[in-house]
């Protein structure tokens, strides 16, 4: 993957140069090791701050709403799902934007890595499949597959859906025997267990919001936890307050969520918010053979009426 | 889907329901209190998702 980064770096520069597009949204190298952060860039001269590794977990798709002219995006496969779901949800025209798609290989789990070290890491580099940590003190060869995240393991669509150019040669899809073994685990449960997990996971959420605004789905101009006339939710830490902010965030993705997992690597607290997501991920694929933004001319399923819709749920 | 999901997080699958009467459905109505009211009653008092107001 970090081949494609002079790939890109090249598309990115004729793209500025022929002013094909106005600005083009990628990745930048962070403040710290072993992160990146998006950046946009305007002129050819700073196409060298482009970079692209497993560290550019964030979802992009995210900063293509309202931009004047014509942008390129850098996409990884969800980031092109995301893209298409903007698209058909109408926030954005399929010809204002430049799709330069990365074939992807997934992306870390940094916090996964990080546990491993006592200390700071200092310096992260990748070759392929083998991940180079150094800490002050130590240094690890890892293997990338052992530290994906785990949205990443449960990836399927790891090649982009729709693009304009290619930064790499497309790879071979996952496939898994079964995607969703995580919300098998929790529909195991009884119901006190299931609360139980609940309450345990979202318990240390600081309400900073951090997982919504970097999801690309969540763009409403006033978001329901911060309207205050009524006021759907309250502000503090009461338990119940928190508990409603995560149930209805997730409901508000549902049939629309890509398991990106930018929520999840937003989070500063490592709250797999995705555990709320996921279980309607499953029940849009088990009850509507639904797997968000993969075409750019259907609707969400809770978007749409079909006569076929299931409707046991209702008397 | 919102049933599912509150269920999934551990909100008892009789606790929450749904249905569709039309103003001149008034036995369904009947019928589908008293369907709900039972159920509940069976299940006790809700602990879940219920904020104190001190
Ligand atoms: S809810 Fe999380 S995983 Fe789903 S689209 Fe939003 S950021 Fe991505
Ligand atoms: S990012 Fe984490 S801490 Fe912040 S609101 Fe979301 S779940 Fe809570």
């Amino acid at each position: 993957m970090n081949t494609c980064i002079n790939k890109i770096r090249e598309i990115a520069s004729k793209l500025l140069e022929n002013g094909e597009v106005e600005k083009v949204i990628g990745f930048a190298n962070g403040t710290i090791p072993m992160a990146t952060s998006p950046v946009v860039i305007n002129s050819k001269q700073d196409v060298d701050k482009l970079v692209f590794n497993s560290t550019c977990g964030l979802n992009l798709a995210n900063y293509v709403r309202n931009q004047k002219g014509k942008v390129a995006v850098i996409a990884k496969g969800c980031d092109s799902r995301n893209i298409v779901t903007h698209i058909v949800e109408n926030q954005v025209k399929r010809d204002q934007i430049h799709i330069i798609g990365v074939p992807c290989t997934g992306m870390i789990n940094k916090k996964k890595i990080e546990a491993l070290f006592g200390d700071d890491i200092i310096e992260f580099t990748e070759d392929g499949d083998t991940l180079n940590v150094k800490s002050s003190t130590r240094e690890e060869t890892l293997n990338k597959k052992e530290y994906l995240r785990d949205n990443c393991t449960l990836c399927m669509h790891r090649n982009p859906v729709v693009y304009d150019d290619l930064a790499g040669d497309l790879v071979q899809e996952q496939t898994l025997e079964n995607p969703y073994p995580d919300v098998d685990r929790i529909e195991a449960m009884d119901a006190d267990a299931k609360w139980q997990h609940f309450q345990e996971l979202t318990q240390n959420c600081i309400r900073c919001y951090a997982c919504r605004n970097a999801c690309p789905l969540c763009y409403c101009p006033t978001c329901f936890v911060d309207e205050s006339g009524p006021q759907w939710v309250g502000k503090g830490q009461n338990k119940t307050d928190v508990d409603t902010f995560h149930f209805l965030r997730a409901f508000h993705c549902a049939g629309r969520c890509t398991d990106c997992g930018a929520c999840v690597e937003a989070c500063p607290m490592d709250i797999n918010v995705r555990d709320f997501t996921r279980k309607l991920n499953k029940d849009s694929f088990e009850m509507f053979g639904w797997e968000a933004g993969l075409d750019i001319t259907k609707r969400p399923p809770l978007d749409v009426y079909s006569p076929g819709d299931p409707n046991a749920f209702i008397k | 889907m919102m049933g599912n999901l509150l269920e999934h997080m551990g909100i008892e699958k009789d606790r929450v329901h749904f249905s569709w009467i039309s103003s001149a459905e008034a036995t369904k109505f009947v019928d589908v209190v008293k369907e709900i009211s039972d159920k509940v009653r069976a299940i006790g008092p809700n602990t879940k998702f219920v904020k104190d107001y001190i």
